[in-house]
Formats: C-alpha cells, structure tokens, sequence
C-alpha cells in the first residue's frame, strides 16, 4: 500500500510505494492506476491530466486551475482500489534477430558476464518477462526480471542513437526501442514487429503495466520478411 | 469547404501547431506536449475571437514566412516578435503584437524572430483546419504524433484555415508588459535530501545559466555542480512539467512540455505552475536564480498568475 504521499511541485501528487522493485508491489501501483483511470473515464474527477506509474510510485499530476494538492491527495487515499490479479493481463510474444547487426554489444556483455553469446541467449530467450512500466519515450516497455547471470550495468557512454526497435538489457531490466533514440542499454538484438503504433488509437502501444512477454529468435531473412 | 491556406516559403527553426496540450498519456510513454507559453497562446487565440483551445502556430527564434492563399482572414501574433507584413502589392508594414490584423489573399507574414524570448504564438480567426490525435492538436516530432504527421513544418507545406471570409473588422489591441524578471520559484523536489548542505544552499543562492542545449523537452543549466551525497540515480518513476532533475555530473535539467515521460535521476525541485510560461521563454546565456517558495505560496501565486491572464483576457474584448 502507499507508504507516504506527498507534493511534486504545485500541481501533482507524489504517491510513494516504498523502495523494492518486484511485481507483487508493481501490480499494487498499477492497481491504483486502474481504479483511478476509471474514476477520470467515467468523469467522476475533474482536472487530473496524467496518472503515471512505475516500478513503485504513482505520480499524478493536474490542472491547478481546476483542482489541487489536497483535493486529489483526499481521493486517492478514499480510493477503494481492486486489487489486479496477473492473469488479467496480455501474454505477448516478440520476435527478435539477434544476428551481430543487430546485437550490437554481445562483446561487452561476454566481457563482463563471462558467457558466450549462445549462453546469454539461452537464458534470456528462456524467460517470461513481466513490464513494470511504459515510457520515457512512447511505448517503450520496462521489463524484468532478467537471469542473474545476464545481468549488466549501462554502457559507459551512451549511444547518441540506438536504432529504432532495438531489444536491450541493463540490471534486472529489459526493454525495446520504440523510436530511435540515445540509449545506453546493452542491445542484444532487433524486433521487426510494431511495438508502438501511432495510426492505433485504441492501443498505440502493444505492451503495457502488467503485461508479460516472451522473446523468441527469428533468421535475418525472417526479419527482412516480416509482416504483420 | 474553405480552401484557403498559408503556404509556407521559409520554414523557420521549428515551427508546430500547439494547443492546450495532450493529457492521458504519460503512462504509455507520451507527453503533454502543448504551447511552451500558455499565455501567450490563450492571448492569441482571443485576440482573433477565437475559442481558447483553437491551435496556433508556435514558432522559435525565426519564424516562417507565409503566404495566404484563397482567402481573407484575421490574424494576430504574440510573445515578443519581430514580423512584417508584406501586402500583395509589395508595400510593407512593420507588425506589432498583441494586435489583429487583416490579411488579403496572397499577403506574407514575414516573422523576422522573437526578441529576449524563444517563443510566439499566430492565431488566425476560427483557426487552422487540422485533425486532432489523442484530443490534441499538438505537434510532437519527438513521437511523430499530432498535426502534420507529428513532424515540424517545412518548405512549401500548406496549412489549412477553417474560415476563408473575414469575421471580425473591429481592431483589437492590448499592452503587455514582457515578463523580464529572472527569478524563478521552486517547491523542493522529492530527493532534496540526496544534496550537501552546500548543494541545497548553492541552488537557492547563486546564479544558473541557461546553456544552448535547450529545447521544447528541456533546459539545461550550468554554472554550479551540485553534490549529491546519496546516489546519482534513482529508479526510474514519472516526470511532470517543471520538474528540476540532476544527472551525476550535477547540472540542473528542467522539464517542458516535450519531456520524457519517465526518469532516473533525483528530482532537486519543481519549478510553480505560474512561472512554466516564463522558464520556456528563456533564451541561452540567461542567468537565473530559485527562490524557494511553500506549496500554499505557490497555489496564491497561481491564482495571481490567472487572475492577471484574465484581466488581459478581458481586454481584449
């Protein structure tokens, strides 16, 4: 449950859910995101603009015109929240080419992590992932937990542009380039398939909070041939 | 239906439509995007008779030069710019802002470049006929989303306008008074307390600069490292506009309305809703300075700061 709930500036609501990264306290924060999203669809609050959860926080900010701190601290702490149970979410599957083009720091990574290329992947293709969180740029997924084994720090220098729909890999996390942008994730790979799609109104962005996903390998030429 | 539009013969730096902004999204990764100066377009809007919430063209340092095609309509700019109007028959006006204007078919808006400030706002009377995306108008080129595909205006585009007939013959015209003062006010941030005592006193103490790498997403900011004594990184969690985060190198970086929409670094503070307009209109090599403020101050000044959007609101009736 929220551990403390205070001010971001004038016009949010910092909601604190405490310091451990894991799904259990992850699906609390996004059960919160679900009872409250209800609440603005059906307009019984005014003046929220943007609810954003993360691995252990919920921030929500609003139009100080319209409303304030203590308005909106007061509904969330009444707010009668159902708690998310996991298989209410999608299982999606991602393609990925892992060829050397496309995973661009296996060095770096078997430098680091003392195994081969094929063993990385073993253990990385070998898992479900859940995604804590979207964002930082439209639609990229932060997934997790990752092998113990695979797990390493971001590049000392960051790219100044990953290629768009980059798979990369940082700590316990994993996530996917949905733009091109700078990033200094460990990329180990490439996925053909739309994870953001912006002409898709409904659902611009394939993977969302709560979601699990699989990687699966696909050949150069698959890649090259992919339609969805 | 209206064919009548402005054709662009120079594109400008970076030349969007903006509105209000694009809420509902952060939590799949998308900003609120909207004018970087609320104000200033709102006041643009009114000035042409306009609803508050019609888009308007946002421009930075130079602006486009435009030509109307197929029509005869009202206009205004605002913020602190430097424009001509060029007539049909090659005679030119000087512009001046906070003023509407009429435009004959095959007239130009030449926006020389805004003065002390980054940003200015043109409206046109019943405004631009564009598609929404999200409830938006808003251009984001970051995500490619909104008007004009999500990208920034370029050579020979044409942007549409709803109304091809004039609606207003009566002149309006206020008196702004430019925002010059350099003082910005704060509420502490979230990790106030990963700073030295030194760090939390230099912030409110001495003078920041505001270098060249600024832009619709962020400011950067120099002139002192501030020490951070608990860690450099937090795990990621949400962003807000206004939001003052230091990288571990300890220069400030303050959020606008471009910004992503989730970070890692410590949040210093939160620059007050009432000074956001002012913080995007900065230009590099503006020294500024925080001034904490509480939370109750800044809700009162807040209200000044809408109380005082009214009153030119209202005059321009």
């Amino acid at each position: 449950m929220i551990k403390n709930i205070s001010n971001l500036g004038d016009a949010a609501v910092y909601c604190d859910f405490g310091t451990e990264i894991s799904e259990k306290i992850n699906l609390i924060v996004i059960s919160y995101f679900n009872s409250l999203s209800k609440l603005v669809k059906e307009q019984k609050i005014n003046g929220i603009n943007n609810i954003t959860p993360s691995y252990n926080k919920l921030i929500i900010s609003f139009d100080l015109s319209i409303t304030n701190y203590l308005e909106i601290r007061k509904i969330v702490l009444d707010l009668k929240v159902k708690n998310e149970i996991n298989n209410n979410h999608k299982k999606i599957k991602i393609p990925v080419c892992c060829d050397d083009e496309f995973g661009l720091d296996f060095n770096r990574l078997s430098d680091k992590t003392k195994l081969s290329k094929k063993e990385i992947l073993e253990l990385y293709l070998n898992k479900e992932y859940f995604c804590y969180m979207t964002g930082f740029i439209a639609g990229m997924p932060f997934l997790g937990d990752i092998d113990k084994d695979i797990r390493c720090n971001r590049l000392e220098t960051p790219r100044v542009k990953v290629p768009k729909g980059s798979v990369g890999i940082t700590e316990q996390f994993a996530n996917i380039y949905t733009f091109e942008s700078p990033g200094g994730w460990n990329i180990i790979g490439n996925t053909p398939q739309k994870i953001f799609d912006q002409s898709n109104l409904e659902e611009p962005a394939l993977i969302k909070p709560g979601d699990k996903v699989n990687f699966y390998q696909i050949s150069k030429k698959d890649y090259l041939n992919w339609n969805e | 239906m209206s064919n009548t539009y402005f054709k662009i013969l120079r594109s400008g730096i970076n030349t969007t439509v903006q509105d209000k902004g694009r809420n509902h999204m952060y939590h799949i990764g998308i900003a609120m995007s909207g004018a970087i100066d609320q104000r200033n377009y709102k006041l643009s809007n009114k000035l042409v008779n306009n609803d508050l919430s019609e888009a308007v063209i946002e421009f930075a340092y130079q602006g486009p030069l435009l030509k109307l095609k197929n029509g005869k309509i009202n206009f205004s700019i605002t913020g602190d710019v430097l424009f001509k109007i060029i007539r049909k028959n090659l005679s030119v006006e000087n512009g001046i802002c906070y003023k509407n204007y009429i435009l004959e078919d095959e007239d130009q808006i030449d926006i020389i470049s805004t003065k002390n400030s980054v940003y200015g706002y043109l409206s046109v009377n019943g405004g631009f006929k564009l598609k929404k995306v999200w409830n938006s108008y808003s251009i984001n080129t970051k995500a490619n989303i909104g008007s004009n595909n999500g990208k920034k205006y370029s050579l020979e585009d044409k942007i549409f306008i709803k109304n091809s007939d004039l609606q207003i013959n009566k002149e309006t015209k206020i008196i702004y008074n430019q925002a010059s003062d350099k003082i910005i006010r704060v509420i502490k941030g979230t990790n106030f307390d990963f700073f030295s005592n030194e760090a939390q006193n230099i912030f409110f103490k001495k003078n920041f600069l505001v270098t060249k790498l600024a832009d619709r997403m962020g400011i950067r900011l120099s002139g002192h490292e501030l020490e951070n004594k608990v860690s450099t990184n937090i795990k990621s969690e949400g962003l807000v506009r206004g939001v003052i985060q230091v990288p571990a190198d300890g220069n400030p970086i303050i959020m606008l309305s471009d910004h992503g929409t989730i970070g890692g670094y410590p949040k210093i503070g939160v620059v007050i809703s009432a000074d956001l307009d002012r913080v995007g209109q900065l230009i590099p090599g503006s020294i500024i300075n925080f001034k904490e403020v509480s939370l109750e101050e800044a809700q009162n000044i807040f209200k000044a700061y809408t109380d005082e959007t009214n009153k030119y609101l209202n005059e321009c009736n």
